[in-house]
């Protein structure tokens, strides 16, 4: 893409986050062209909601550095996309879908300044790329979930980020809501360059969008296509006890990996993972 | 009844509380606003907390002869710095808020049991009263409106953003402990105008149920606040006029007005919500989590 001399939406040099003795990554070299698609995988606890924490400004490293739209984590916030984990909000929040994409604009201003018609404009934009305009005046508690993901997807990119940040959007979204809500952010890396950073424990829903994969397990990482990380060799050598890794239909199948859980291969409707302390995948 | 009620010299009882009247507007209007944040932030517990605590400064106040307002004021700022401190999270704050408020009641029982002055004094404090409200007093309840009703406007988008959603506005850079400090201090101011009219005892009848109920029939964030702020604004006023005709304290008056604005709202909550929310497309798509794939 042209736009070599704009600073790169993500990188990090060498960075590294440990707790006391525990690392949880260290020597993260990595750089996130406009545009690109990048998953972050590995076992709960593993640390890939930390990976997000640090882009943020919200967890120190403990080593190395980090760079967001050429500047220190945190201080281009407004550059930055965010979609957190779904939660459903409280019937009782006194926000229509469209208020809540309003708060991606105009949440951090102090003062009560009116919105401006541009400002309208652009929200109604952001809900009709992602397909809410039929409930942009229904109250945000009373959304379903996979409609409160799509209206939290409209509230990131209305904004106009240059890198969108998303931790496990899709998780307990059924196939339908999963296709549409990768679809929309798929269009705008495609569109508008924005960058993508997607959390997940699952890459098969996101398996065809994805430029690169950053597996995390054990303290340690691989970054590269999912086609160089997801081999056999790949993961044994990352996770050091023998994996197998299939691919199934156009799915990708990971066994034997020490936290138990096939979690690269499952389907989306198995909620797997929580009771297995992630403990075992620290050594 | 006709002994309860007596409206005979109504029109000469009104003029003794113009006053009463103004700073009723006032409280209605700022408790009508604080109390919207109240309701999103979970902190109903907290406005009791705060108005024990207030409560037992007025007390302090009266026993050493100060302005009573001066003690109601410290004694909320006190609380609602240290639950704004030290409970930035739901969970914290209530138990901070459950150790805080007996203390708080314990030292008002004890601050009104040395007061040797009028018993009237004593019971005002806790359940409020209709002619209380001189012109230095309202000079008080007015500017700390204005300080109220300033700071709120001032870090409104802020603080819903935060309250609504905490992920997201800490992610753009949002400062949510300072954030909670400012509100809870302001909301400190709020509820110890309530309590120098409506007696700490029924503070959460301005400082929640309006709310509560505004919150049943609506969620613009613009008509939320304007009808949170109209039904308190009903409720005292309401209150201060049928508590004339009576030689009760207003009250009893004004958690019934607000209770029946509440009910009202509750039952016309039901008839909506049978009917489905206002314009969305498509109630049908409505069960989500289910484990049937409807393919897009």
């Amino acid at each position: 893409m042209p736009v070599n001399q704009l600073p790169s939406p993500l990188t990090a040099d060498g960075a590294s986050v440990a707790f006391g003795d525990r690392v949880l990554w260290s020597g993260l070299d990595l750089t996130v062209a406009p545009g690109e698609f990048l998953a972050v995988l590995g076992a709960n606890g593993a640390g890939k909601s930390t990976f997000l924490k640090a882009v943020l400004g919200q967890q120190q490293l403990s080593a190395g550095a980090m760079s967001v739209v050429g500047r220190a984590p945190g201080r281009a916030n407004r550059a930055v996309g965010y979609v957190p984990q779904q939660k459903s909000m409280s019937a009782a929040t006194p926000l229509r879908a469209r208020d809540l994409v309003a708060l991606g604009i105009d949440g951090d201003r102090f003062g009560l300044r009116p919105r401006r018609q541009a400002d309208r404009d652009r929200i109604d934009e952001a809900l009709a790329a992602v397909g809410a305009t039929a409930y942009a005046d229904a109250p945000i508690g009373l959304l379903s979930g996979g409609e409160q993901q799509r209206v939290r997807i409209a509230q990131a990119l209305v904004g106009g980020p240059e890198l969108l940040l998303c931790d496990e959007p899709l998780l307990s979204l059924d196939l339908g809501h999963q296709r549409a809500v990768s679809a929309v952010i798929d269009r705008r890396r495609r569109e508008h360059g924005t960058a993508v950073v997607l959390v997940t424990h699952e890459i098969n829903p996101v398996l065809d969008l994805v430029d690169r994969v950053l597996y995390i397990a054990g303290g340690r990482h691989r970054i590269g296509t999912p086609a160089e990380v997801f081999t056999s060799e790949s993961l044994s050598d990352l996770y050091g006890t023998p994996v197998d890794v299939f691919t199934v239909r156009g799915r990708i199948v990971v066994v034997g990996t020490p936290e138990h859980a096939t979690e690269a291969g499952r389907g989306h409707d198995l909620t797997h993972g929580h009771s297995h302390a992630p403990a075992g995948a620290h050594r | 009844m006709s002994d309860f009620f007596s409206f005979e010299d109504y029109g000469a009882l009104l003029g003794l509380v113009h006053n009463s009247l103004i700073a009723a507007v006032l409280l209605g209007v700022v408790g009508g606003l604080v109390g919207v944040f109240v309701q999103m932030r979970d902190m109903q517990f907290a406005v009791h907390g705060i108005s024990e605590l207030s409560f037992a400064g007025a007390a302090g106040a009266l026993l050493l002869g100060i302005n009573v307002a001066v003690g109601s004021v410290l004694g909320s700022l006190i609380a609602g710095g240290l639950i704004g401190v030290l409970g930035v999270r739901a969970r914290d704050r209530n138990s901070v808020i459950g150790v805080l408020m007996p203390f708080g009641l314990g030292l008002g029982v004890l601050f009104l049991a040395l007061y040797e002055g009028r018993a009237a004094n004593k019971f005002g404090l806790l359940t409020g009263q209709v002619v209380s409200v001189d012109s230095v007093q309202l000079g008080w309840l007015g500017s700390m409106g204005v300080v109220v009703l300033v700071g709120l406007a001032l870090i409104w988008r802020p603080l819903t953003f935060i309250s609504a959603d905490p992920e997201v506005a800490a992610a753009r850079g949002l400062p949510a402990g300072l954030l909670s400090v400012v509100f809870t201090l302001l909301l400190a101011l709020a509820v110890s105008m309530a309590v120098q009219v409506v007696g700490a005892l029924l503070v959460l009848s301005l400082l929640v149920t309006p709310a509560a109920a505004a919150l049943l029939v609506t969620a613009s964030p613009v008509r939320a606040p304007l009808l949170s702020a109209l039904f308190a604004v009903v409720s005292a006023v309401g209150g201060i006029l049928v508590a004339l005709g009576t030689s009760v304290p207003i009250s009893p008056f004004v958690t019934t007005i607000s209770f029946l604005i509440y009910l009202v709202c509750r039952l016309s909550a039901r008839r909506r919500t049978r009917r489905g929310w206002g314009s969305r497309g498509t109630p049908a798509d409505h069960v989500d989590n289910s484990s049937h794939m409807p393919l897009s």
